[in-house]
C-alpha cells in the first residue's frame, strides 16, 4: 500500500470498493481511478496500440498519454483516462489493450445542453482564474467560472500561502465570496473544450459521473454549456513537458508534477526508490515532497547550475542531487515497469555522469507548456518563448485574455497579479530561479525514444517524415500521427515541434507549431447530441387529425418532418392490399385523405396578380375571383421548383398551395423576389399552412357526400364547376370548398380552420359511412396521381427538369413578357430533343413492379447488357401497382422519351433485364372524362 | 349524439398534454420548485401588415385600443390580448375573446387601402404559458437567447428557436413568466421537449455548482 | 456558432439565418435582350473572392427579412450589415 498518512484531500473515513482487471481494490472519496490504482501499486494499466508495449499512468490529469481504461460499470465506456475518472463505489474497469469497446446497449443516461450568457467567462479556477472571476464579480458583472477539476485551486500546494493564510483557505474564501453573487455561475468538473467566434465557448460539465451508480436519473449525466461571453479569460494553466529518451514509455515513468500531485492531493507515494530527471526548478519541489514522505530520491538535473534554494530544500530531506546529468535510457523488470535509469553527462556536464541507478519510479520534467488551446482555437497567434521552451500567446484576440501559467507566467505572485491587478493578495517572494535548459531529447536509440506515447510514435518516426520530404510541423503531425490521439498532443506536441526543428536545423519559433483545434478533451457523442436523440432527434410535425390517424391504425411515413398516414391497413392487409383497396374506393366510391400538410401562402395586395405572374410560369392575374388554377414555379435556370394550386379569393387576394416539403422553401423564394428584386410591388405574403386543415374528398360519390354534409351548398356541376371554390359554413364555422382533383376523379378539397379540423374530419367520415367512405394515405394518393401522369415535384423531378420535359408546355405562358425561368427556356440546352422526358413505362409482362430509381437501357434482343459503360437512357421515378389498370406501371424520365412512345426498353432488375414499353404518361382517363363525376 | 351530428367545436392541439403538464407542476412543487406549464387559452390571431409610417397605423391602434409597438422584439397589451412585433411592417394581433374588431374582416379594410394586409392565422399557432422561478432555467436548456431580465424583460419578445422548433417567445414578466407561441404542427414536439427538459426539476436539486 | 447581426432583431445565432449568395447581382431589366452567354453568366456565375464579400442573408427563423452583409471569407467575420437596395459600404480592409 502506497498511501501515506497525513497527505491528501481524500476522505479516508469512507472506503469505496472497485474492480480493475478482475481484482477488487479499495479507495476513498476524492480518489481518481489512477490514484487508487497507484495506491495499490498497480503500475501497468494496459498496452500500447501499435507495439503492444506495457503502459502505465504518466500524469495526474488529462495530460496522461497512456493510462487508458475501459469502464464496464456503471455503464460501458471506452478509452477514458484513469487519471480523470473519479472513483465511485462499485466501479468496474479494465486496462485498454489496443482499442476500447463501445457499449452494445443504448445509454440510458440523460445528456443536455444549456445556453449560458455572461460578461466575463473565466476558464480555470487556479489562483489566476479565481481572482479574475472575483475581480469581475466585484465589478457587478455576470460571471461564469469553469474549472475541470473536482475542486478549485489549480496547482496550489498545501504548503503555499496567500495573504498570510494557507492557500486552500484563501481559495475557499474566494469560492465562498463568488457563491454569494446572484449572477456568478461557478462550475467545477467542467472543461471548456472549444472556443469559437463571437465569444462562444463550449464547456462539458460532468454532473453525475462522480456519483457512480447513485447518480440520480432526473439529472443529465453530462451537460454541454454553450457559453456566450463578452470577454473570455483563459486561465487554463500549463502542461508539464516530458523529455524523450530511450524507453521513456515504461510504466513507472511519469511527469514530476504528477508524482507530487499524487502525494499532495491523494496521499499516494508513487514510489519508494524515486529518480527525478529535470531541466528546470519545479521538479525539485516534487523531489523534496516525495523524500519528505519517505521515498529515497535521486535528482538528475540537466543543468550544470542548480537552484540554490531548492537544492538546499532537497538535500535537507535527503535527496541526492546530480547536476549536469541527463537520463538516456531505462531498464525494466518482468512486468515491463521501470527498474533503473541510465544516465549520462549533459552537454558541458560531468563526463563521468554515465551510470545506472536503480529505481521503481522515474519522474520527468522538461519544463512547462502553456495551455493556450482556447486562445489558439480562435486564431490567436502563438509565439515561441525561448526561456519557456514553449509557445505562448502572442498578439491580441479581441475579447480574449490569457493569464497565469497559460500565458507563460509560472510564478504564483505573477499569476495572482494577472488575475487581480492591484488588488492581488501578497505572497512570499519566489526563490531565485535557474533558467530552464530546454531539452527535447537526450542521446540514445531514436526508435525507442517515444514522442507520442499514445500513438507509439518515436523520434525515428519524425526522422522518417523528414526523410520523406516533410518540412512543416503540420505535415509531420499527419505523417507520424503525433498529437492526434485522445490527448491531442498536450504533452507530445511541443517536443515533437522542438525535435523537428532541431533535426531541420531551424529554430522552434521559426518552424512554428500546429494549430490547436477543438475539442480540447474528448467529448462523448451523447453529450454533443444532448436531448436530440430518440423521439426528439428531429421535430415531428403532426396535423390536427393526427390523433384520429393513430387511433385508426394508420401506418405513417415521414415527409420532411411531417408524419403522414401512408395507408390505413385493415386487419390482415399488407400495404399493397390496402393501397389497392383505397385506390379502388377513390375511383369507384368516395375516399378522404388528410392533405393538411400542403404548404399554404396567403398573398394580399393590389399587385398580387402582377407578382404571381412573375413567379409562376403561367398567368395568374387573369384568374377570375372564385376560380382555381394549377401553377408551376421555376428557378432562373428554368427548372421546376414547386407546383400547386392558386385560388383567387378577391381582386387583391390569393391563396397558394405548395408541396408539403416545399412550403418553407417556396415562401422563402417568394419573399426573396419580393424583398430584394421587387420591393415596389405592394404585396404581402403570410404562411397559413397550419391555419387551414385540408381534406381532399375524392371519388364519383364525393358530390353526394358534400351535399349531405353541407346542405346550403349548390354542388351541381354548373354552380360549382371544376377548378372553382366556394365558401360555406357548418354549425357557423366557415368552410371553404374547392373543386381540385389530383386523381382525375370528381373531387373536392374541404378547408377549415385547423382547430375544427378533427371535428370536421370526424363529421365527414361519419356522414360518408353509408357511401363506404375510405380514408387513404400518401401511397394511394401517389398511385392515383401517377395513373393520371401528374408529377410529384421532388420525386419525378430532381432540379434538372423543365415544365416541357414534364410534358406540361401548356403551363408555360407564351403571352407574358417575362417570368422567373422564361429566358432559360430559350437556351439551346433546354430545347435539345434528347432531354429526358417524363413518360409512362409498362413492363411488358404486366407483372413486374420495377423499383423506383432503376436505370433504363436500350432493349437488347439477346437479353444481355452491352459492355460497360452501358449507355443510360434514364431512370424510373415512380412505380406502383394499379387497381384501375390491374397491372404495375411506372413513370420515368427517358432521353427523348416522347419520341420513343411505343418502343420497348430494358430495365435491369434483380439480375435480369425486364422489358418495358414506353407510353404516354397519362395512363388512366386520358380524355379527362371523370373529373365532373 | 353521433359524430355525424355533434356540433363542430374547436380542439386545442395540446389538450391531451394537460395531464402531463399538471403532473410536472405537481412533481416540481413537491421538490420545492416552482414551474407551471399549461396550454394558453386559444386566442383569435391576425397577422397584420402595414407601413408603420403610413395612415393605417393610427386607425388600427384606435380600433385595437392599443398602439402597435414599433421597437423590434417588443409587444404591447390590449384588453384581451397582445400586439406583437414580428417585423418592421408586421404584427401579430391576438384576442382571447375573439373580439370582432381585432379580426381579419374588421382589420383588412383599415389597411388594405394603404397597401397593408390582414390574415386570419388563428389556427396557425398555439401558445403555451410557462411561469415560475424555474421557467427561465428551463428555457435556457433550449433557447440560445439571453433571457436574463436585464436583456429580456417583460414586454420583450423574440422569434427564435426553442429546442428545434421555431417559437415566438413573449416575456410577460421579468424572468418568470413567458408565453410561447409555436406553429400548431410543432406543438406536440415542443410539449414533449419541454416535459423532457423539465425532468431536471422533478427530483432533488443538484448540489451547488451542478 | 457565429452571431449575425440582424438589422432588425440584433445579434442572433447563425442557424437562424439562411445564406442567399452574392449581393448586388440584379435581375436583368430585359432578360430576353441578353445573349445566351450573358444570361448563363447571370444565372450560373458568381464571384468567389478571398476577403470582403457582399452577400445576401435572410433572418429565416426570426423576422424573415432579407438584408445584405459584407463578410470576410477568410475569417467569416461580418464587417457590415446594410439594407437591400443600399450601396455596399466601405469596410476596413475591404476593396470597395
Ligand atoms: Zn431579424
Amino acid at each position: 500500500m502506497n498511501r501515506v498518512d497525513g497527505y491528501g484531500r481524500i476522505d479516508r473515513s469512507r472506503t469505496l470498493r472497485f474492480t480493475f482487471d478482475g481484482t477488487v481494490y479499495t479507495g476513498h472519496p476524492g480518489d481518481t481511478l489512477a490514484s487508487a490504482l497507484l495506491a495499490h501499486g498497480v503500475r501497468v494499466v494496459g498496452s500500447s496500440i501499435k507495439l503492444g508495449r506495457p503502459r502505465g499512468i504518466t500524469a495526474a490529469w488529462n495530460d496522461d498519454a497512456t493510462g487508458l481504461v475501459q469502464i464496464e460499470e456503471p455503464f460501458p465506456e471506452p478509452m477514458l483516462l484513469a487519471s480523470t475518472v473519479e472513483l465511485t463505489d462499485g466501479l468496474v474497469a479494465g486496462g485498454v489493450n489496443g482499442q476500447g469497446r463501445l457499449a452494445t446497449v443504448a445509454d440510458t443516461a440523460r445528456y443536455d445542453r444549456r445556453h449560458t450568457h455572461c460578461d466575463t467567462l473565466v476558464v480555470g479556477a487556479g489562483p489566476a482564474g479565481l481572482l479574475a472571476a472575483r475581480t469581475a464579480a466585484r465589478r457587478g458583472e455576470r460571471v461564469v467560472l469553469v474549472d475541470d477539476r473536482r475542486e478549485a485551486g489549480g496547482s496550489l500546494a498545501p504548503t503555499d500561502r496567500i495573504d498570510g493564510r494557507a492557500a486552500h483557505r484563501f481559495v475557499a474564501d474566494v469560492v465562498a465570496e463568488l457563491a454569494g453573487y446572484t449572477d456568478v455561475l461557478h462550475l467545477q468538473r467542467t472543461t471548456a473544450f472549444g472556443h469559437y467566434d463571437d465569444g462562444f465557448v463550449l464547456a462539458l460539465q460532468r454532473r453525475t459521473d462522480h456519483l457512480g451508480s447513485d447518480a440520480p436519473g432526473h439529472l443529465s449525466r453530462q451537460r454541454v454549456h454553450r457559453i456566450r461571453a463578452r470577454r473570455t479569460v483563459v486561465a487554463a494553466g500549463a502542461h508539464e513537458r516530458p523529455v524523450a529518451f530511450a524507453d521513456n514509455d515504461r510504466p513507472g515513468i511519469m511527469l514530476a508534477s504528477a508524482g507530487r500531485e499524487y502525494l499532495l492531493r491523494y496521499g499516494v507515494l508513487v514510489g519508494r526508490e524515486v529518480a527525478v530527471f529535470t531541466t528546470d526548478d519545479a521538479a525539485y519541489a516534487a523531489a523534496a515532497d516525495l523524500a519528505g514522505a519517505g521515498a529515497r530520491v535521486t535528482l538528475f538535473d540537466a543543468r550544470t547550475t542548480t537552484p540554490a534554494h531548492w537544492t538546499r530544500a532537497c538535500t535537507d530531506t535527503g535527496v541526492t542531487v546530480r547536476a549536469g546529468t541527463v537520463v538516456t535510457g531505462t531498464e525494466a523488470g518482468p512486468d515491463g515497469a521501470v527498474t533503473a535509469v541510465r544516465t549520462g553527462p549533459a552537454p558541458g556536464g560531468d563526463p563521468a555522469g554515465g551510470t545506472t541507478t536503480p529505481c521503481d519510479t522515474l519522474l520527468v520534467s522538461g519544463g512547462w507548456t502553456p495551455a493556450a488551446h482556447l486562445f489558439s482555437h480562435i486564431r490567436g497567434t502563438l509565439v515561441f518563448d525561448d526561456a519557456l521552451g514553449a509557445f505562448r500567446p502572442g498578439g491580441a484576440v479581441a475579447g480574449t485574455e490569457v493569464i497565469g501559467a497559460a500565458n507563460g507566467t509560472l510564478d504564483l505572485a505573477g499569476c495572482l497579479a494577472e488575475g487581480a491587478g492591484a488588488q492581488a493578495p501578497s505572497v512570499a517572494p519566489e526563490p531565485e530561479r535557474v533558467p530552464t535548459l530546454v531539452t527535447w531529447w537526450t542521446p540514445g536509440d531514436p526508435a525507442r525514444q517515444f514522442v507520442d506515447l499514445a500513438r507509439d510514435a518515436t523520434v525515428a518516426d519524425i526522422t522518417r517524415a523528414l526523410d520523406a520530404g516533410m518540412r512543416s510541423v503540420e505535415h509531420v503531425k499527419r505523417y507520424t500521427t503525433i498529437g492526434t490521439a485522445h490527448d491531442q498532443g498536450r504533452t507530445s506536441g511541443m517536443i515533437a515541434a522542438g525535435i523537428t526543428a532541431e533535426l531541420l536545423g531551424r529554430s522552434a519559433g521559426d518552424l512554428g507549431t500546429t494549430t490547436f483545434r477543438p475539442p480540447y478533451v474528448p467529448v462523448a457523442f451523447g453529450a454533443l447530441a444532448g436531448r436530440e436523440r430518440g423521439d426528439l432527434f428531429d421535430p415531428v410535425r403532426t396535423t390536427a387529425v393526427h390523433p384520429w390517424h393513430v387511433a385508426h391504425g394508420a401506418v405513417f411515413e415521414d415527409v420532411g418532418q411531417w408524419k403522414r398516414p401512408r395507408y390505413f391497413p385493415r386487419p390482415g392487409e399488407d400495404m399493397d392490399t390496402a393501397v389497392l383497396r383505397e385506390c379502388a374506393a377513390a375511383r369507384r366510391d368516395v375516399a378522404i385523405m388528410d392533405g393538411s400538410t400542403l404548404g399554404k401562402i396567403d398573398v394580399q395586395g393590389p399587385d398580387a396578380g402582377e407578382f404571381l405572374d412573375r413567379v409562376y410560369t403561367n398567368m395568374m392575374s387573369s384568374l377570375r375571383v372564385g376560380r382555381v388554377r394549377y401553377g408551376v414555379m421555376c428557378g432562373n435556370d428554368g427548372m421546376v421548383g414547386d407546383d400547386g394550386t392558386v385560388l383567387r379569393l378577391a381582386e387583391d387576394h390569393y391563396l397558394l398551395t405548395t408541396t408539403t416539403g416545399g412550403a418553407a422553401t417556396v415562401l422563402g423564394h417568394l419573399e426573396d423576389w419580393l424583398q430584394t428584386e421587387w420591393p415596389h410591388l405592394r404585396v404581402h405574403l403570410t404562411s397559413v399552412t397550419e391555419h387551414w386543415a385540408v381534406f381532399p374528398v375524392v371519388g364519383p360519390r364525393s358530390r353526394e357526400l358534400l351535399r349531405q354534409v353541407f346542405p346550403d351548398l349548390d354542388a351541381s356541376n354548373d354552380a360549382f364547376g371544376f377548378m372553382s371554390w366556394q365558401d360555406t359554413a357548418l354549425d357557423g364555422v366557415p368552410v371553404r370548398l374547392a373543386r381540385i382533383s389530383f386523381s382525375g376523379e370528381l373531387a373536392y378539397e374541404v378547408n377549415v380552420d385547423s382547430r375544427y379540423g378533427l371535428a370536421l374530419w370526424e363529421r365527414l367520415v361519419a356522414a360518408g359511412a353509408h357511401l363506404g367512405i375510405t380514408p387513404y394515405g400518401t401511397e394511394t394518393m401517389h398511385v392515383l396521381r401517377a395513373e393520371k401522369g401528374f408529377p410529384i415535384i421532388g420525386q419525378d423531378t430532381d432540379g434538372t427538369v423543365t415544365p416541357h420535359d414534364l410534358g406540361m408546355s401548356w403551363v408555360v405562358s407564351a403571352k407574358k413578357d417575362d417570368f422567373v425561368g422564361k429566358r432559360s427556356f430559350a437556351r439551346p440546352e433546354n430545347n435539345d430533343p434528347q432531354r429526358k422526358h417524363l413518360v409512362g413505362l409498362l413492363p411488358t409482362d404486366a407483372a413486374t413492379r420495377l423499383p423506383e430509381g432503376a436505370q433504363i437501357v436500350e432493349f437488347a434482343a439477346d437479353g444481355t447488357l452491352p459492355p460497360p459503360p452501358v449507355p443510360m437512357l434514364g431512370h424510373i421515378t415512380s412505380s406502383y401497382l394499379s387497381a384501375e389498370l390491374d397491372r404495375p406501371f411506372a413513370l420515368a424520365l427517358v432521353k427523348g422519351g416522347r419520341a420513343r412512345i411505343g418502343e420497348v426498353v430494358h430495365v435491369p432488375h434483380e439480375g435480369s433485364l425486364v422489358a418495358a414499353e414506353i407510353t404516354g404518361h397519362v395512363l388512366v382517363d386520358p380524355e379527362g372524362a371523370r373529373r365532373d363525376g | 349524439m353521433t359524430a355525424e351530428t355533434r356540433p363542430l367545436r374547436p380542439a386545442h392541439p395540446l389538450e391531451s398534454w394537460e395531464p402531463a403538464f399538471a403532473a410536472l407542476t405537481r412533481e416540481v412543487a413537491a421538490q420545492g420548485g416552482d414551474l407551471v406549464l399549461e396550454p394558453a387559452p386559444q386566442a383569435r390571431a391576425t397577422d397584420l401588415r402595414l407601413d408603420p409610417a403610413g395612415p393605417a397605423r393610427p386607425a388600427v391602434a384606435a380600433a385595437l385600443g392599443a398602439g402597435l409597438p414599433t421597437h423590434p422584439n417588443t409587444w404591447t397589451a390590449t384588453d384581451d390580448g397582445e400586439i406583437v412585433w414580428l417585423g418592421p411592417d408586421e404584427w401579430l394581433v391576438t384576442s382571447r375573446y375573439a373580439r370582432p374588431d381585432a379580426a381579419e374582416p374588421a382589420l383588412r379594410p383599415l389597411v388594405a387601402g394603404h397597401g397593408g394586409a390582414a390574415v386570419d392565422v388563428t389556427g396557425q399557432r398555439v401558445a403555451l404559458r410557462l411561469r415560475g422561478r424555474l421557467a427561465r432555467e428551463l428555457l435556457a436548456l433550449g433557447c440560445a437567447l439571453d433571457l436574463h431580465p436585464s436583456a429580456f424583460p417583460g414586454g420583450h419578445c423574440a422569434q427564435t428557436l426553442l429546442g428545434q422548433a421555431g417559437v415566438l417567445l413573449l416575456a410577460l414578466g421579468d424572468g418568470d413568466d413567458y408565453l410561447i407561441h409555436v406553429r400548431s404542427s410543432f406543438a406536440g414536439y415542443l410539449a414533449e421537449w419541454l416535459l423532457d427538459a423539465a425532468t431536471e426539476f422533478r427530483g432533488a436539486a443538484p448540489a451547488a455548482g451542478t | 456558432m457565429q452571431l449575425i447581426d440582424c438589422p432588425w432583431c440584433g445579434p442572433r445565432e447563425e442557424l437562424e439565418f439562411h445564406y442567399g449568395g452574392q449581393a448586388h447581382v440584379s435581375y436583368p431589366p430585359d432578360p430576353q435582350a441578353l445573349t445566351d452567354e450573358q444570361w448563363g453568366h447571370f444565372v450560373f456565375f458568381r464571384d468567389n473572392p478571398k476577403g470582403p464579400f457582399p452577400e445576401r442573408w435572410v433572418h429565416g427563423a426570426g423576422c424573415r427579412r432579407w438584408f445584405n452583409a459584407v463578410r470576410d471569407t477568410r475569417t467569416h467575420e461580418f464587417l457590415a450589415v446594410y439594407p437591400i437596395g443600399a450601396a455596399r459600404p466601405g469596410v476596413p480592409g475591404g476593396d470597395a
